[in-house]
């Protein structure tokens, strides 16, 4: 379960987050919808542990461990993932080599036994079918020449071998095609069950289309104006998102 | 102490005998070992370095061991032939050295003429398909300089890859020259490992030149020496000929690296591609030079040149020095430089995927590495690259 509470955040002296409070229960998925320069993507950065943000207060609880204390990497350990906006590019690093070692690094840190590159393979290519992507992505070097697309999938596929407990969404909507965004749902979809939570980021509804989310919340100022079912989504798409700064 | 004492030592008799070798000292004693005074030596104080030189090599000194590569192979030790451990191919022979060979203003090919220890000749007939050979100088503590010569001249349309592989312990200067001639159409895939002690002192300079339609592709992969230099001089006399002058130098501590390129373009319709590649960890210090000389007749020249640089720690240093001579009016000549340390978005991108700091970093360099390694494909000698790789890491222990 995680646990935020009256969090505020700033880069460089400016803030951004002004008083965050959100609970997203074990199984639940949760939209976070809201206008441009809103904070969206400033919370998944603080909850993953991006530097150059700077927590001013409050406080996230994952599991009941204090997140904003821990590295990235033991986020992650802990079950944390972020599907970034812009996934980075690695040249020269092979994507097989790249998503093994952090599986195997993620299972060290849980006390699990490595995977052998055997073992790991034939699992990569499995969620890679399940997810209709093409099975060269794994030889390529990570996102190098990747499509927009390509590279949303490629998160999506990180994800699935990773197997979160909390995955954080940041945007993976944006610039994708209907047959993109259909597999990136359906990866997220397959992951749905009681050890899985999601916050999903998005600007628009159309995303929310294929992943029903249980709760939806409109972040506006640095703050969350708005909560409500998954018709609020609808109702924003509606109605846009003017004066619900000033709610 | 001066950077010549250690001629007081050395058995200059032979030299005296023949009359090129005599006036090839001269030439040295006069020039001395090149400084910062010397604009193409401004990044490079080899006088300095060789002023404090151990020369004294110990009594007793361990075997090398050769790498095993089952391929046609010319042994040098210490500069000298070795029949036992050579197998040399048809065209493969010892260089003897009473022969007159260029010495040029540069001093360091003087030195190497004036001392003359053997060489490698390397002669392939027209149309001959050469496969792959090897050539390796090993080297020791030695209380002289290490002056082998190399000639290799391809004729019209052959073919040949040349691994060559520069190794050894204690302190020493290995001072090789290359002389390659390449006929109309003839291939030449030279890929160098300068993988000498770190004691040493490694300043090979290579030249080469080209016929119409010949293609050249040096990559020298260098990890060794306590200074080393690479100089090249690529003269393109007929048309359509085609370099690949590749470089890759990876350095730590207080090692100094440089890759230093000339390339005359003095015929229409050729091609120059040069990346350099530096890895520079601890207070070591990378410098590349490289200027192309387009002469008036060399229309449709097409030159490009990247250098590139990874900055390991806070006193790592790189010096690029890019210079284009253009006399002709329609040439297509680039160059560019990316210099910098790890990417923090990268490191970022594989902290959020459980993998910590000093992993991730290691997996960057990694990938630098492997990057670096392109101009060799899947040749057989990627092994030995790949080794050098792994042992200058644990050296870097990063």
């Amino acid at each position: 379960m995680l646990e935020i509470k009256n969090l505020t955040a700033s880069i460089e002296d400016k803030t951004i987050l002004n008083g965050i409070d959100l609970v997203v229960p074990d199984g639940e998925i949760h939209a976070i919808m809201g206008p441009n320069g809103a904070g969206k993507s400033t919370l998944s950065y603080v909850l993953s542990g991006r530097e150059g943000y700077e927590v001013t207060g409050g406080s996230v609880l994952f599991n009941g461990q204090d997140l904003l204390a821990m590295e990235p990497e033991a986020r992650a350990a802990a079950g944390v993932f972020l599907a970034f906006q812009y996934p980075i590019e690695l040249p020269g690093v092979g994507n097989a080599n790249f998503i093994r070692t952090a599986v195997n690094a993620v299972r060290k840190a849980r006390g699990e036994a490595e995977m052998d590159t055997v073992a790991f393979l034939k699992e990569a290519r499995a969620a890679i079918k399940r997810l209709s992507m093409p099975e060269d992505m794994l030889k390529r070097n990570v996102n190098v020449g990747f499509s927009g697309g390509e590279k949303k999938r490629n998160e999506i596929l990180q994800m699935a071998l990773l197997q979160p407990s909390l995955a954080l969404l940041d945007e993976t909507d944006s610039g994708l095609d209907i047959d993109a965004l259909r597999i990136v749902a359906d990866g997220v979809n397959a992951a749905r069950g009681p050890n899985f939570s999601a916050l999903v980021i998005t600007h628009y509804q159309r995303l929310l289309d294929h992943i029903v989310p249980d709760r939806v919340h409109v972040l506006a100022g640095g703050r969350i104006v708005r909560s409500g079912g998954p018709d609020l989504a609808l109702e924003l798409e509606a109605h846009g998102y003017a004066g619900l700064e000033a709610a | 102490m001066s950077d010549l004492a250690f001629l007081d030592r050395v058995d200059l008799a032979s030299v005296m005998e023949h009359p090129h070798r005599r006036a090839a000292l001269d030439a040295f004693r006069t020039a001395g070992f090149p400084n910062r005074r010397d604009e193409a030596w401004h990044f490079t104080d080899l006088k300095a370095r060789m002023r404090d030189f151990d020369w004294t090599p110990p009594g007793d000194q361990a075997a090398l061991m050769l790498p095993d590569l089952s391929l046609p192979c010319a042994v040098l030790r210490d500069g000298v032939w070795d029949a036992a451990s050579s197998r040399p191919a048809p065209f493969m022979s010892r260089l003897v050295r009473n022969e007159v060979l260029p010495a040029g203003a540069n001093s360091l090919v003087a030195l190497n003429v004036a001392l003359g220890q053997d060489g490698v000749d390397i002669a392939l007939r027209d149309a001959e398909v050469g496969g792959t050979v090897m050539v390796v100088a090993q080297a020791r503590a030695n209380a002289q300089p290490i002056t082998p010569r190399y000639r290799v001249v391809l004729g019209a349309g052959a073919s040949l890859t040349l691994i060559e592989v520069a190794q050894g312990s204690g302190a020493y200067v290995h001072d090789p020259v290359w002389d390659i001639t390449l006929g109309t159409g003839a291939r030449l895939e030279h890929y160098r490992l300068q993988d000498d002690s770190v004691q040493s002192v490694h300043v090979a300079t290579v030249f080469v030149t080209m016929a119409e339609g010949a293609h050249y592709n040096g990559f020298t992969l260098a990890t060794g020496a306590s200074l080393a230099r690479s100089e090249f001089h690529v003269a393109l006399t007929g048309a359509h000929g085609d370099v690949q002058l590749n470089a890759a130098q990876l350095l730590t501590g207080r090692q100094h690296g440089d890759v230093t390129t000339v390339i005359a373009h003095r015929a229409p319709h050729c091609s120059s591609r040069q990346t350099v590649k530096s890895v520079i960890d601890g207070m070591a210090r990378g410098v590349f030079q490289g200027r192309i000389e387009v002469d008036r007749i060399a229309q449709k020249t097409d030159g490009y040149q990247m250098n590139q640089a990874l900055l390991l720690s806070p006193d790592a240093e790189i010096d690029s020095k890019p210079e284009l001579e253009i006399f002709a009016d329609d040439v297509k000549c680039s160059h560019g430089a990316t210099i910098g340390a790890l990417d923090p978005e990268q490191i970022f991108y594989l902290r959020s995927r459980g993998i910590d700091e000093a992993q991730g970093r290691a997996m960057l360099i990694r990938a630098f590495l492997t990057e670096a390694l392109e101009p060799i494909g899947e040749s057989v000698a990627r092994p030995i690259f790949e080794a050098a790789i792994d042992e200058w890491w644990r050296r870097a222990a990063l």
